[in-house]
C-alpha cells in the first residue's frame, strides 16, 4: 500500500512538470495559433541560462536575469521569424519552430556550455515520512518534490489571474479567440505574441528550474519536453486545465504502467506511453479531454 | 550552345509528355549520370565513397521516400526514422531466418514490410491532420525505438537490439568494396527515383497533390482520400524502408536501433524543407547539403585558421540548420529546387532577356 501510494506520488511529480511544459504550448497555441515544437528547446535554454548565472550570484538575482533573457528571445523570435509567417499554414509554423528548437538548442549549448550543471535552490533534501500511523511504513514524500508541486500550482494560479483580470490578459484572450476581431479592436497582434512567448519563456524557466533542481540540467531536458506533445493532445490543444491534468495524467499513468505493466512487457514502456494515450484519445475525441471542438473534415 | 528549346518541336504526344522535354536537359541528365556511374566508380577515393557519396546516395532515397508523404501529399510526419528502421530489421530478419535469400529480394520484402507497418500508422492520417498527424507520426518514432531494443526476437536475440549485417551479395557478386556499395546503392536510387518521378507525374501523383491542396475538393471530384492517403503512407514507407535497410547494411554495417532515432527524422524533414517540398529534384538538393553542411562546417575552423573544439562545431551545426529552416521558410519555401528551377528560367532568356 504504502508502495503503491509512493508510486503514485512519484507520477503525479513527473505529471506537474509534463504539465508545465504542457502549459507553455497551450499558451502559445491558444494565442497565436503556433504549435510551438520549441518548448522543449527554450526549456533547455531556461534552464541552462539560470544554471549558469547562478554560479555567480543568488539565485532570486540569476532568476529574473533568465527571465530578461526569455523575453528578449520571446522578441526575437516575434521579430525574425513569426512576423515573416503570418497567415501560413500550421504546419509550416511548426516546421519553423523546429527550427527554432534546433537553433537554441545549439545556441544554448555554445553559450552556456554542455556538460550537467546543478540548480541548487537551497531547498531541503530529506524527505519527510507521513502517514505512519495510518499504513505500515509509512510514506516518503521529498520535500522538495512538494515545495516544487506548490510553486507549479502557485505559478499557475497567478497565470489564471494574470489572464482574467489584468488588461494585458484580457487581450490576450481576445486574441486567442478571434485574431481578426482582436485586430479590429486595436490590439496590437505582435506585440501580445511577444507578451505570450515571454510568458511560455516564463513558464520553460519555472519547468527548467524545478526539473534542473532535481537532476541537474542537461540536453536530454529538450528531449524529455517532447512528452508535453502527447498531453496537449489529450488535454486538448486550447484548454489550460486541458494541460494540467493531462499532465496529471499522463505522469501518474505512465509511472503505474511502468511499475505493474512493465515487467511484463520489458521494461522502459515510459518512452512511448504516453503517445499510446494520445493516440486512443485522438482516435475517439480528436478534440482532447477539454479542448474545443473544432469542425475540420478530413 | 545555348539553353533554348527553340526548334524542338513536339510532334507527338509521346514526345510532349517526356520527363525532361528540353534537349539539353536529356543531353545534362546524360552526361550527370555517366559521370555517377563511370567516372566517379574510377576515379573517385575510397574516403570521398565512403564518407560522403554513398551517405548521400542513400539519404537522398530516403527523403524521396518522404518527399512522396510530405511535400506531394501533404501528411507530416515525424517518424521516418522508424519506418527505415523497420526496413532494417525486416531486411535483416529475412536475411537471417530465410538462408539463401538473394539481397535484393530481401530488400523488397523489407520495403513491403515497412509498407504495410507505415499504412497502419497512416490509418489515423484519415481522422487527424496537420498537428495532431504529427504527433501520431511521433508515436510511431517512439514504438519502434522500444520494439527494436526490446523484443530480442526481431534482433535474433542479441542485447540491446545492436546487430551485424550479414554478407553482401547480388548476383553472386559480393558487395564488399566502396566502389560496389556505390555502384550498387546508385543503381537503386536510380530505379526508385524514375519510378517515384513517374509516378507523380501520373494519375497517383495527381491524386496525392489533389489531396494535399484540399482534400474536400479533391474527395468531390472523386478522388478517395483513403486511398489518396494510404497509398502515400505505402509508397513513402516502401522507399524509405529500402534505404533504412540500404543504411544499416551497406553503409553502417552492424547497428542499433538508436541508429533511427527521432534526429533521423528530424534531420530527413529538413532535408526535403531545404531542397524542396513536393519536387524529386529537391530530395536530392536536400541530401546532399545536409550530408555536406557539417562536413564543410568541420573543414571552415582550419581554413579560417581558427581553431574550434568539435563540440563548438556541433553547436555551429545546429544553429545552422536552425537558420537555414526558418530561412527558406520565410524566403524561399520552395527550396533549393525552385531556386534551381529560377535559374534554369533565367537561362532560357539569357544573355537577350527580351
Amino acid at each position: 500500500m504504502g508502495f503503491l501510494i509512493e508510486t503514485v506520488i512519484a507520477g503525479l511529480m513527473s505529471g506537474v512538470l509534463y504539465a508545465l511544459i504542457a502549459l507553455g504550448f497551450v499558451l502559445i497555441f491558444k494565442a497565436s495559433g503556433v504549435f510551438n515544437f520549441a518548448q522543449g528547446a527554450m526549456v533547455l535554454f531556461a534552464a541552462l541560462a539560470m544554471a549558469r548565472l547562478q554560479e555567480h550570484m543568488p539565485w532570486p538575482l540569476a532568476f529574473a536575469l533568465a527571465f530578461l533573457i526569455m523575453v528578449m528571445l520571446a522578441w526575437l523570435i516575434e521579430r525574425l521569424v513569426l512576423r515573416h509567417l503570418v497567415n501560413q499554414h500550421g504546419v509550416t509554423l511548426l516546421m519553423a519552430t523546429l527550427g527554432i528548437a534546433y537553433f537554441l538548442e545549439g545556441l544554448g549549448q555554445m553559450v552556456w556550455g554542455d556538460d550537467i550543471y546543478p540548480i541548487n535552490l537551497g531547498l531541503p533534501k530529506q524527505p519527510t515520512l507521513v502517514l505512519d500511523k495510518v499504513i505500515p511504513g509509512g510514506v516518503l514524500i521529498s520535500n522538495e518534490d512538494l515545495i516544487a508541486a506548490i510553486s507549479a500550482a502557485a505559478l499557475v494560479a497567478l497565470l489564471t489571474l494574470f489572464f482574467q483580470k489584468s488588461g494585458i490578459g484580457r487581450a490576450l484572450r481576445a486574441v486567442a479567440d478571434d485574431h481578426q476581431a482582436a485586430q479590429s479592436i486595436g490590439i496590437p497582434l505582435s506585440r501580445m505574441w511577444v507578451i505570450v512567448w515571454a510568458i511560455a519563456g516564463l513558464v520553460a524557466l519555472v519547468t527548467g528550474m524545478i526539473w534542473g533542481s532535481k537532476l541537474g540540467v542537461q540536453f536530454s531536458l529538450s528531449l524529455i519536453a517532447l512528452k508535453g506533445l502527447p498531453v496537449v493532445i489529450l488535454g486538448g490543444l486550447t484548454s489550460v486545465p486541458g494541460a494540467i491534468v493531462g499532465g496529471l495524467i499522463v505522469g501518474l499513468g505512465e509511472k503505474l504502467a511502468e511499475v505493474y505493466l512493465g515487467p511484463a512487457l520489458g521494461g522502459g514502456i515510459e518512452s512511448w506511453f504516453a503517445y499510446l494515450l494520445a493516440l486512443v484519445v485522438l482516435l475517439i475525441r480528436p478534440q482532447g479531454l477539454f479542448g474545443e471542438r473544432i469542425i475540420d473534415r478530413v | 550552345m545555348f539553353y533554348r528549346e527553340n526548334g524542338q518541336f513536339k510532334t507527338s504526344y509521346v514526345s510532349d509528355t517526356q520527363i525532361f522535354p528540353i534537349l539539353q536537359d536529356r543531353w545534362f541528365v546524360a552526361a550527370l549520370l555517366a559521370v555517377a556511374f563511370v567516372a566517379i566508380p574510377l576515379l573517385g577515393s575510397d574516403y570521398l565513397l565512403r564518407a560522403l557519396l554513398i551517405p548521400f546516395l542513400i539519404l537522398s532515397l530516403a527523403a524521396l521516400g518522404l518527399n512522396v508523404l510530405v511535400g506531394y501529399c501533404g501528411q507530416i510526419s515525424l517518424g521516418t526514422g522508424a519506418f527505415m528502421a523497420v526496413g532494417a530489421y525486416a531486411a535483416f530478419n529475412l536475411m537471417v531466418r530465410i538462408s539463401g535469400l538473394p539481397l535484393l529480394v530481401a530488400l523488397v520484402l523489407a520495403g513491403l514490410i515497412a509498407a504495410v507497418i507505415g499504412m497502419v500508422f497512416g490509418l489515423p492520417s484519415l481522422r487527424i491532420r496537420g498537428l495532431y498527424l504529427a504527433v501520431a507520426t511521433l508515436a510511431a518514432q517512439f514504438f519502434a525505438d522500444w520494439v527494436f531494443s526490446h523484443v530480442p526476437w526481431l534482433t535474433n536475440g542479441s542485447s540491446s537490439g545492436s546487430v551485424t549485417a550479414p554478407n553482401l551479395q547480388v548476383f553472386g557478386l559480393a558487395i564488399d568494396t566502396p566502389v560496389r556499395k556505390y555502384l550498387f546503392c546508385l543503381a537503386i536510387l536510380c530505379v526508385l527515383a524514375l519510378a517515384v518521378k513517374n509516378l507523380v507525374r501520373g494519375r497517383k501523383g495527381r491524386e496525392w497533390m489533389a489531396t494535399r491542396d484540399m482534400d474536400v475538393a479533391a474527395s468531390v471530384i472523386g478522388i478517395s482520400p483513403v486511398r489518396a492517403k494510404l497509398s502515400a503512407f505505402a509508397v513513402s514507407s516502401f522507399i524509405t524502408g529500402i534505404a533504412g535497410a540500404l543504411w544499416a547494411f551497406v553503409h553502417l554495417g552492424s547497428w542499433e536501433p538508436a541508429a533511427f532515432n527521432i534526429d533521423v527524422s528530424l534531420k530527413l524533414l529538413f532535408m526535403i524543407i531545404i531542397g524542396g517540398l513536393g519536387s524529386v529534384m529537391g530530395s536530392f538538393f536536400g541530401a546532399a547539403f545536409i550530408v555536406l553542411l557539417p562536413i564543410f562546417l568541420n573543414q571552415l575552423p582550419g581554413l579560417l585558421g581558427i581553431p574550434a573544439s568539435t563540440s563548438l562545431i556541433s553547436h555551429l551545426e545546429f544553429m545552422t540548420f536552425g537558420v537555414l529552416i526558418v530561412v527558406f521558410l520565410i524566403a524561399e519555401p520552395h527550396g533549393l529546387a525552385a531556386l534551381w528551377n529560377t535559374a534554369k528560367n533565367k537561362l532560357r532568356l539569357w544573355p537577350f532577356p527580351h
